[in-house]
């Protein structure tokens, strides 16, 4: 791959290794965002699965996926993901396996997994400065067993399990990981896939933990419609909900910074999980925290909205 | 070969020195920690050529130790009680993905209470699993059984994982002179690993552990690991053969001790299995024909073995060091369900003892004989009979008093 930084969607890769015919649902953002990601690292790869939606994306005798694949359980990919980079390194040692097949190592796990169960095994592989990628598609909830409120769940957001709207915010699992000073991490989003794609161009450069975090709209628990994916995708980012930036070593720097930011309220109105701000009445006070929540995290970088 | 004073978590460390592994992901934990000490200690000093890892959790660890096995490289890790609980999640994934990964146990009780001492509570919980089980009784039996173990384990028609199991304290800080095989002998018994069925390669991508939808694929797959199992009973023999002939030493599925003309039997697992010979030699000397058949291998369970052994005796007594509460001892109920479509059959009693290491003394031996000559025949038995002495009773009335609880 050339290390020329790519300037427009025309320049993606045009190689698919994800294929379509999969269960996940339409209009997956997840899933779109995987579909770029693979794009960028291309076949030889081994996805170390955690639970999550993707667990179903390989079903007997079937898989969408041109590189091999290993599903672990919820808490432990990155430890999968461990065993699978050292063995390979190992084999390559001890003249068993030509450097030319060698595999990258993929960990693609849910916000469920990577913000709760899975945070002290990514924690464990971080630390251990494990070479290998971790992708999490974070739709903000327990998408897989029905949408019920996860470490990811923003404020305000109805689930299954927080049926009048969560009353505190999400975690910031951007802040968790950096504080570890893993080589590079970044957040991502399908709707910014010449962005995605730099940050993986960028990523392959460090030998290390190289962490992706997706704001990936999910239809059935965000009660959108699939065919919004893409727009959702784009206002998180436009509003300044879901800030674009890469950590090198631990150094903060945002990627895209919106010209002219929109309010949340234009992101929050799409959505049935928010719909209880709006009907049946609007609930000022919870949109202007919301809103207020935002400028706040942008006035740390000096942005001012 | 040489001969060494070894514990037994220093052969077991010799077992996997020998055994050329690539690769240990480990998690300390008592009583097992010294296994791993002594591993790191030879891959720094260069006397192995394998790679150490220490993991964040043991449920970390036994996701990298079946991860790395299904890459394709030969693993060892080893955990003991809670440790075991804390990966016990991924001992079921990794069976499932059919990989041949050696793991050692050293017994230790379960919480609550906690507590160093050992008995099987740990182990036989994971009997379900598909890993396979030997249970050792000495330290040069757990260097062996480790070399079984990686044969037994990459056998194209088991492809299992296995557990090598033994008694923290009783055995794993208990030294006792151990013969070391050389490399070369070793090397003709267990060959180099070379994976054919489980690994990554870029050039084969493959799917593992994958979801199947629907009861019957599901079932489709238990049943294939259920017959590898029971096919690992043969392959087992085999090895026991081959290992004879290679070191000398026997060893079979069940161990059977004054067995032939006894009229009296105690069934034992692992370390305390010692002292059910001595009772069995001081019971012969008072002129009753005890005996002892000692199972070895507990997954995949030796039936027709265990039928053959003791069909024609008078009494049975299965002495298990685990308890399932509320129901008594897993042993007794494996070995009577194996024994009921049986036409002739000794009567069985029940006996827990020994748990959390609580010894058991010459005189319950005793009790116990007495037990199995009364029983046989009898109407009607107490079973199970808690093992518990009087003085252990005062002894926990006295503690009861200074905490003020009685
Ligand atoms: S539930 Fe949501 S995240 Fe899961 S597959 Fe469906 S759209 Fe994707």
């Amino acid at each position: 791959m050339s290390t020329e930084p790519i300037k427009s969607i025309k320049d993606l890769p045009l190689d698919e290794n994800l294929f379509p015919g999969t269960p996940a649902c339409a209009g997956c953002g997840g899933l779109l965002t995987l579909r770029h990601c693979l794009k960028m690292l291309g076949d030889k790869v081994v996805i170390v699965n955690a639970a999550g939606c993707f667990t179903l994306l390989s079903i007997y005798p079937f898989t969408p996926f041109k590189s091999s694949w290993l599903y672990t359980a919820m808490a432990c990919a990155p430890a999968g993901a461990q065993g699978v980079r050292d063995a390979l390194d190992i084999l390559i040692e001890k003249g068993k396996l030509n450097p030319g097949d060698d595999l990258k190592v993929l960990v693609l796990t849910g916000d469920g997994a990577a913000y709760d169960m899975g945070l002290s095994s990514t924690s464990g592989a971080i630390y251990r400065n494990l070479d290998f990628y971790y992708i999490c598609y974070d739709n903000e909830a327990y998408g897989n067993t029905g949408f019920q409120q996860s470490g990811a769940t923003p404020f305000a957001s109805r689930t299954k399990t927080t049926p009048i709207g969560k009353d505190f915010p999400k975690k910031d699992l951007f802040e968790i990981w950096n504080s570890h000073k893993p080589p590079y991490l970044a957040t991502i989003s399908p709707a910014y896939p010449v962005d995605l794609a730099n940050k993986f161009k960028k990523a392959e450069q460090y030998k290390g933990p190289k962490l992706f975090i997706s704001l990936t709209p999910c239809p059935p628990g965000w009660s959108t419609d699939p065919s919004h994916t893409f727009k959702l995708a784009k206002l998180a980012v436009d509003t300044g909900i879901w800030a674009l930036k890469e950590s090198v070593s631990g150094e903060v720097k945002h990627t895209f910074v919106p010209g002219k930011f929109k309010p949340v309220e234009e992101y929050l109105k799409e959505q049935g999980r928010f719909s209880h701000l709006f009907k049946p009445e609007r609930k000022e006070e919870t949109l202007g925290k919301i809103q207020e929540m935002v400028n706040e995290y942008w006035k740390q970088y000096g942005v001012l909205l | 070969m040489k001969k060494e004073m070894l514990t037994g978590n220093t052969a077991a460390a010799w077992g996997v020195r020998l055994a050329e592994i690539d690769y240990i992901p480990a998690f300390p934990i008592t009583p097992q920690t010294e296994i791993i000490e002594t591993l790191s200690g030879w891959i720094s000093e260069g006397a192995m050529d394998a790679r150490f890892v220490t993991m964040d959790s043991e449920h970390s660890m036994v996701a990298a130790a079946g991860a790395a096995s299904a890459t394709g490289v030969r693993v060892f890790t080893a955990t003991s009680s809670q440790g075991l609980m804390y990966g016990f999640e991924m001992l079921y994934t990794v069976a499932g993905w059919r990989v041949p990964l050696v793991m050692i146990n050293v017994s230790r009780g379960l919480s609550s209470p906690i507590t160093l001492g050992p008995d099987h509570n740990d182990i036989l919980a994971a009997r379900d699993s598909g890993f396979l089980q030997i249970h050792c009784e000495n330290c040069q039996e757990v260097l062996d059984s480790v070399l079984m173990a990686y044969r037994l384990a990459e056998d194209e028609r088991v492809l299992l994982p296995v557990f090598v199991n033994l008694d923290g304290f009783y055995l794993s800080f208990t030294r006792e002179p151990v013969e070391i095989p050389d490399m070369d002998e070793v090397r003709r018994f267990l060959p180099s690993y070379k994976p054919e069925h489980a690994f990554f390669n870029a050039n084969r991508p493959m799917a593992q552990g994958v979801a199947v939808l629907g009861g019957a694929y599901y079932s489709y797959f238990k049943y294939q690991m259920h017959l590898a199992s029971q096919k690992a009973l043969d392959v087992y023999k085999e090895i026991c053969r081959d290992f004879e002939k290679e070191f000398g030493r026997k060893y079979d599925a069940i161990e059977e001790y004054r067995l032939e003309d006894a009229e009296y039997v105690l069934i034992m697992t692992n370390s305390f299995s010692t002292m059910g010979k001595a009772a069995v030699n001081r019971a012969r000397d008072q002129g009753i024909k005890a005996g002892l058949l000692r199972l070895r291998l507990l997954r995949p369970f030796p039936e027709e073995d265990i039928r053959n052994a003791i069909r024609e005796k008078k009494s049975v007594g299965v002495i298990d060091q685990n308890i399932s509460v509320g129901k008594g001892g897993i042993l007794y109920s494996e070995v009577a369900g194996c024994l009921y479509n049986e036409k002739q059959r000794p009567f069985l009693i029940s006996f827990i003892g020994g748990l959390g290491g609580k010894d058991i003394s010459p005189q319950e031996f005793e009790f116990i004989f007495g037990q199995l000559i009364k029983g046989a025949g009898a109407e009607k038995v107490e079973s199970p009979h808690l093992l518990y002495t009087q003085e252990e009773w005062e002894e926990m009335q006295k503690l009861k008093e200074i905490a003020g609880k009685e």
